[in-house]
């Protein structure tokens, strides 16, 4: 019920548009898919920095949205001076009272920027939306990493166990017991003394 | 005693060297400082790091720290800046086109600022007339010395910076590619890109912006005012770091060493030899070799360029106000000058006499224009014919 809610009000205005400032094309993909899931039908990627003010200048957006290892946030910062270029003015969501909220969203790694005057609930509601997302972006890619790191183990592992196998003339469950024992003694990770038969066996080349 | 635990932002240029040093050379350690270099892409990020408290201390652009502090442009958080990290070392650098342009309509020496503003404004002039595109120039951030540079040459020679041409930001390392495939016609910006830019035979040097003015505030240490306030012991070692680093880059014997730490991927990430040219004012400036030095290109620690001079954020505040992006009034201009805070350098530095021999004697030294006045900058400002 409350979700429905939340997107009969983001449809009162189907002229709400949202633009990703992101070289990052999977973290703009998940941005994206959650704002489209909460009802924002105009959104818009942008991936390539040259031009960047003129591009934004023809979309119009209400709400630009930008990775904080971006180094065109300069580039965004000059839509607040007074110029002839802009149409309307700019101003940053985060202000002097939300401290809790830009400290949220340079954590995430991401920063909100609004154009023209917008309720600031609904722009809550978006950054607060953006930042789960980056933070969604970040476990995912700390996942792979661990994942990566544990395929690795995983390899290294075998291999040990197939040195001991043949060294020692063992099944696999013996050779894994002994890795695993031995592990446990020098209060080390079995990946560890594994590396270190695997290492031994090289130089015993 | 356990180290202090210290965290700084910096932005990869050539005007972090004192800080750069401090820490990998070991000054830091010595005051019982353990501190880690955080770099950084943009000075967005580096302002809302150090407000929100991620930074303790950050390497920041002078104007960024009164901005800050005065409220313009963003959240108003006070700052203080009790060190001066860089005394000039931008240089402004147009197109090969641009350059044979203002050549071709030069009425004396290109390389006086008189006469290449001069020879700037005629070939707006003749592009106006022919309804050629304005030309557009890069600088690196609206509260810049960057943009206050450009605009303050170009103004002189007659050209209007918000009506004549285009003045756009662009993070530096995004500089050179746009001058290559003509983005923009030239920029404004810190080393090393300029060198970078002529070394790529795109670019010519036409200023170092001590031509145009002799002495003008750049980088600064710049901290929140509260965690001053709350760490006064820790800010007196840390500016003694800085001080004996910036006095070590300064000795020609150890410019090599220190060329070759700034030069590491996770600091600069220059090639040593182009750190080293600008560290000793002598550039490359135009794509055949020709070499112009300069004892002024860069002050990191010489002629009194650690001591901050309230005289030149009486100058910034200035440009703020010649550009419409700050109202004047005398509390804000206080407000301004108290950024810049000497004080907490003498305390921390007391043996030092500044030495000042052979300096402007208003502080700034500007090509052109009557002398600055830090103290009347309304008056200094109705001599500018262009101004907002």
């Amino acid at each position: 019920m409350a979700r429905c809610l939340m997107i009969d009000q983001l449809f009162m205005d189907p002229t709400f548009k949202i633009v990703i400032v992101d070289e990052n094309p999977v973290r703009a993909a998940i941005l994206e898919e959650g704002l489209r899931e909460a009802g924002h039908v105009h959104v818009v990627h942008i991936d390539e920095m040259s031009h960047l003010l003129t591009r934004i200048y023809a979309i119009d957006p209400d709400v630009i949205l930008i990775d904080l290892e971006n180094p065109s946030r300069d580039v965004l910062e000059q839509m607040f001076q007074v110029s002839r270029a802009v149409k309307r003015p700019v101003a940053m969501f985060v202000d002097q009272s939300d401290t809790a909220s830009i400290q949220a969203s340079v954590d995430a790694g991401v920063s909100a920027y609004i154009v023209g005057n917008l309720q600031k609930e609904r722009i809550k509601t978006i950054l607060d939306l953006c930042i789960s997302r980056f933070n969604a972006f970040s476990r995912l890619q700390n996942e792979l990493d661990r994942t990566r790191s544990a395929l690795e183990e995983r390899k290294v592992i075998d291999r040990a166990k197939g040195i001991l196998m043949k060294a020692k003339n063992l099944s696999e469950d013996t050779a894994y017991a002994l890795l695993r024992k031995t592990a446990m003694n020098e209060n080390k990770k079995i990946a560890e003394v594994a590396q270190s038969v695997v290492t031994a066996a090289e130089l015993f080349k | 005693m356990n180290p202090k635990r210290l965290r700084i932002g910096f932005i990869p240029l050539c005007d972090a060297t004192a800080l750069i040093v401090a820490v990998d050379k070991g000054f830091a350690a010595a005051e019982g400082l353990d501190v880690e270099l955080v770099r950084e892409v943009s000075w967005s990020n580096v302002r809302d790091k150090l407000n929100i408290g991620l930074f303790d201390v950050a390497h920041l652009i002078a104007p960024v720290a009164i901005a800050s502090s005065l409220g313009l442009g963003h959240v108003k958080v006070p700052i203080l800046a009790p060190f001066g990290l860089g005394v000039n070392g931008n240089a402004i650098t147009v197109s090969p086109e641009l350059y044979a342009a203002l050549a071709a309509t030069a009425d004396g020496n290109i390389a006086d600022p008189v006469v290449s503003g001069r020879a700037l404004a005629r070939v707006v002039a003749s592009r106006k007339a022919k309804a050629q595109d304005p030309l557009t120039f890069g600088m690196t951030y609206p509260f810049s010395t960057h943009n206050y540079h450009l605009r303050f040459w170009m103004a002189a020679g007659g050209v209007d910076p918000d009506e004549d041409v285009r003045m756009i930001v662009l993070p530096p390392p995004y500089m050179v590619e746009s001058l290559a495939n003509k983005h923009v016609d030239g920029f404004c910006v810190g080393a090393p890109w300029n060198s970078v830019a002529v070394d790529l035979g795109i670019g010519y040097i036409l200023h170092f912006v001590s031509e145009i003015l002799s002495r003008a505030a750049e980088k600064v240490l710049a901290v929140r005012a509260s965690w001053s306030a709350e760490n006064p012991d820790m800010l007196r070692r840390l500016i003694r770091a800085l001080g004996r680093a910036a006095a070590f880059v300064e000795n020609p014997a150890n410019r090599d060493e220190a060329s070759a730490i700034l030069a590491a991927p996770n600091r600069i990430g220059a090639s040593a030899e182009v750190i080293r040219r600008t560290l000793d004012g002598r550039l490359k400036v135009t794509p055949d070799g020709t070499i112009r030095t300069s004892d002024r290109y860069l002050l990191v620690g010489r002629k009194a360029a650690g001591r901050p001079d309230p005289v030149q954020a009486a100058w910034l505040y200035a440009q703020m106000v010649r550009w419409g992006q700050a109202p004047y009034s005398d509390e804000m201009l206080a407000a301004a000058k108290a950024v810049f805070r000497p004080d907490l350098y003498d305390a921390a530095l007391p043996s030092e006499a500044p030495d000042t021999a052979g300096e402007p004697v208003d502080g700034i030294g500007a090509f052109t224009g009557p002398p600055f006045d830090a103290n009347d900058i309304e008056r200094h400002l109705a001599a500018s014919k262009i101004r907002r």
